[in-house]
């Protein structure tokens, strides 16, 4: 009779709460950015000069940028590889590189501001800038934040790895931040 | 042949590390806590904190109307531009730092892992952070009264042109700080949203299957769904809004070559599921009451889950029912007068599943079941009213007239007054571990009635007269003036519902310092809280957490001994 009663218990929850967590903030991110993408093909749907606008913006400068955000990605899966095998100064290593690339696409970003700003294009100039700015700006403060996270991982690792999965829910939020950047590089730049 | 209960729980001892250990300093216990039922009474206190403020400004602005450019006892003299920060902070107010922190962040907190059979949530920290979040989010709001300038006043749904720049409304650093709240309240209920879906996804009692989970944590998870998925692009056009104010951008400045029409579609894509995810866990309340004092079980649970399901997924879809008279493409209004006449599908199953729950019940008449009544019956006119507003012909006249303000009073303040008052009577005891007064609390529920009624049902007759929103005197308009009879009424009838809330201040007040002992079971109830002590002990359960062998709702089961059966019990074979 116990037996019977037990045998319709289920097991404990196979996904870890933070992997969860995550994937659930995550999905609340996809909204702001879905909100803001949306709005700006509303308003490039019934402009005739964003395109004109968008000329201004350097291909190169932003495929570079691209580039470097990607290979941070794979760092980034590389570094979640050496910690789950235990391999502490592999995956020392590996969030220290993707760290570095994520400063590298924050410096040419601004860089790409400096000399917008300096050729007279300011957020106020108009719609295209008023969204490339706000987008570029928001997904920009991401990029730190995921920055921030993987430095604190990368020091809080110095000794041993406390928390091999934190890696993991870190690479999680860095690859979304890596997708919202494929949606605005062809978006912003290429259109 | 006797059928015997055996007694549970029968549950596996936890390992001791997995015990939680109760703090004990006064600071870490009570301020700085992690534990999510002293979390869920932070929020309540601040909820009621708030809802004094918004109180305060409702009694404001009704005075106004009533008797226009008169000093407000209390208050002083108020212009036009006053009145404008009154609504505005007064919607504000009660929306986001009252009716979500109480139904929510209370309830939410507090019920969500006593339901499910877990210790705490499953993030404890980040719940706290939640809280303290919103804690700063109340100061700000409350700040920007006092800033140069003061509050913002540009309608609690800031509707751009008007918000876009400072100088539209004369508001700058209150509308600043205005936006600045909202960040940071939706902040705390991501994280808050957050924690309660992984909680209930990871951290359940062994046997707490889907279909045996109460109909309030699944109203409590849709409604933390229906946030997360629809605050984004209200975010988004926060960050535009606060763009446009500081950095000269213009999104939605038409001469600049914006759209403001863009902030309306934005503010409502959040601000119609907004609505849900106030009155689903409202609902849940008064479903989650109904069924106990029936003794019966809750009829359709699962096709009120279906229906939860269907009113979340169609709420993404009807936001622009806001918009019939904004000056959008007039060809949209079909399409979303039809999605939003189909939203009141969903919400009459729930009706309907809960009158068809009393029918044949062995009623008890106890306080929080008057309550759970008081939102059926109010809640009922609400949803009628909204099947006028959702039909774009009826709604454009209406649009804009004390009709919309009766509709959404009658659907969001029943769900505070009656839903929400309904849970605060039934979870007192195992809040507090003391019962509240029974007459006191059924003198509360028919005073609140009457005025409530008295309040918001004239309106609907104002509205139809031809009076419209924001505007701080009504008498400017001939055509209203013979009506000013019923907006001294209205007020009358107003500051009457705020004291009617007193006999529930003293009931609190006398049951805390004074009140019975209460048993871990008053009400004889199903579900998993009412199992451990009342209050709870630090870790919920003691040594041994409950295992879950059936549905919640098993009253008057033929098998069992009384008329009803806990969650965590089994039954014998029979010999």
């Amino acid at each position: 009779m116990k037996m019977q009663a037990t045998a319709a218990i289920p097991t404990a929850y196979p996904i870890p709460p933070g992997k969860v967590g995550v994937w659930w903030f995550l999905a609340s991110e996809v909204m702001v950015f879905g909100g803001l993408i949306g709005s700006y093909l509303v308003t490039r749907l019934g402009s005739t000069t964003f395109a004109d606008a968008a000329h201004h913006l350097s291909v190169p400068i932003a495929s570079l940028n691209t580039l470097i955000l990607l290979t941070s990605s794979m760092t980034m899966v590389l570094a979640f590889g050496a910690a789950d095998h235990g391999d502490r100064a592999g995956a020392r290593t590996y969030l220290l590189l993707t760290v570095l690339l994520g400063l590298g696409f924050l410096g040419i970003k601004g860089y790409e501001y400096a000399g917008k700003v300096a050729a007279g294009f300011t957020p106020a100039s108009g719609p295209f800038w008023s969204f490339y700015y706000t987008m570029t700006g928001l997904h920009g403060l991401h990029v730190l934040a995921g920055v921030i996270a993987n430095f604190s991982l990368y020091v809080m690792a110095r000794d041993r790895l406390r928390h091999p999965h934190r890696i993991e829910f870190a690479g999680l939020y860095w690859h979304f931040v890596d997708v919202v950047w494929i949606f605005l590089f062809p978006l912003l730049y290429l259109a | 042949m006797s059928v015997s209960v055996l007694e549970g729980p029968q549950a596996i001892p936890e390992p001791e590390a997995h015990v939680h250990h109760a703090p004990t300093g006064f600071w870490r216990k009570y301020i700085f806590s992690t534990d999510h039922k002293v979390i869920g009474k932070q929020y309540l206190l601040l909820s009621t904190v708030m809802a004094l403020v918004g109180g305060f400004l409702a009694y404001g602005l009704r005075w106004q109307l009533a008797f226009p450019d008169t000093s407000v006892p209390g208050m002083g003299f108020i212009g036009p531009e006053e009145y404008n920060v009154l609504i505005t902070m007064h919607g504000t107010t009660m929306v986001f730092f009252v009716a979500m922190p109480m139904l929510l962040g209370g309830f939410g907190n507090f019920l969500i892992p006593l339901m499910i059979g877990a210790r705490d949530m499953a993030f404890p920290r980040l719940n706290m952070l939640s809280f303290w979040t919103i804690f700063t989010g109340s100061l700000v709001l409350l700040v920007s009264f006092v800033v140069p300038g003061g509050a913002a006043a540009g309608g609690w749904t800031g509707y751009a042109p008007l918000s876009a720049r400072p100088i539209y409304s004369g508001v700058n650093w209150g509308l600043n700080l205005w936006l600045l709240a909202h960040a940071i309240e939706f902040a705390s209920f991501l994280m808050g949203g957050v924690n309660f879906l992984t909680t209930a996804m990871t951290m359940r009692a062994p046997g707490m299957t889907f279909f045996r989970i109460p109909i309030l944590v699944w109203q409590q998870l849709t409604a933390a769904v229906v946030f997360l998925l629809s605050v984004g692009p209200l975010i988004a056009g926060a960050v535009m809004l606060l763009m446009d104010r500081i950095a000269g951008t213009s999104f939605f400045v038409p001469d600049g070559g914006g759209d403001a029409l863009l902030w309306q579609h934005l503010f409502w894509f959040f601000g119609h599921p907004e609505v849900y995810v106030v009155l689903l866990p409202a609902a849940g309340l008064a479903l989650e009451v109904l069924p106990v004092f029936c003794r019966k079980p809750l009829f359709g649970y699962r096709w009120i889950i279906y229906a939860t399901f269907a009113a979340a997924i169609l709420s993404f879809i009807v936001w622009a029912h806001h918009m019939f008279v904004s000056g959008m493409d007039p060809r949209l209004a079909m399409p979303f007068s039809i999605t939003t006449i189909l939203i009141s599908v969903p919400f009459a199953i729930m009706v309907f599943a809960m009158i068809a729950t009393l029918w044949g019940g062995a009623i008890r008449f106890t306080t929080p079941m008057h309550f759970a009544l008081g939102f059926l019956g109010m809640f009922i006119c609400g949803g009628l009213t909204g099947i006028f507003n959702g039909s774009a012909p009826a709604n454009i006249p209406l649009h804009g007239t004390y009709f919309i303000v009766a509709h959404f009073h009658y659907t969001l303040l029943s769900g505070i007054f009656f839903g929400g008052f309904a849970g605060l009577y039934y979870w007192f005891p195992k809040m507090f571990g003391r019962m509240l007064n029974e007459p006191l609390g059924k003198a509360h529920f028919w005073l609140t009635l009457i005025t409530f009624n008295a309040t918001f049902f004239p309106m609907h007759f104002l509205g139809l007269a031809g009076m419209v929103r924001r505007i701080a005197d009504p008498t400017q308009y001939p055509s209203i003036v013979p009506f000013q009879y019923l907006n001294v009424f209205i007020t009358i009838s107003a500051i009457g519902l705020i004291l009617a809330q007193i006999p529930l201040a003293i009931n609190i007040v006398h049951g805390l310092m004074a009140g019975r002992p209460a048993p871990d079971n008053p009400w004889e109830a199903n579900t998993l809280e009412w199992v451990t002590s009342s209050p709870p002990p630090h870790d919920n359960w003691g040594k041994v957490s409950p295992a879950v062998y059936r549905g919640p709702y098993e009253y008057s089961h033929p098998a069992a001994e009384e008329d009803w059966l806990p969650q965590h019990q089994m039954l014998p074979a029979k010999p």
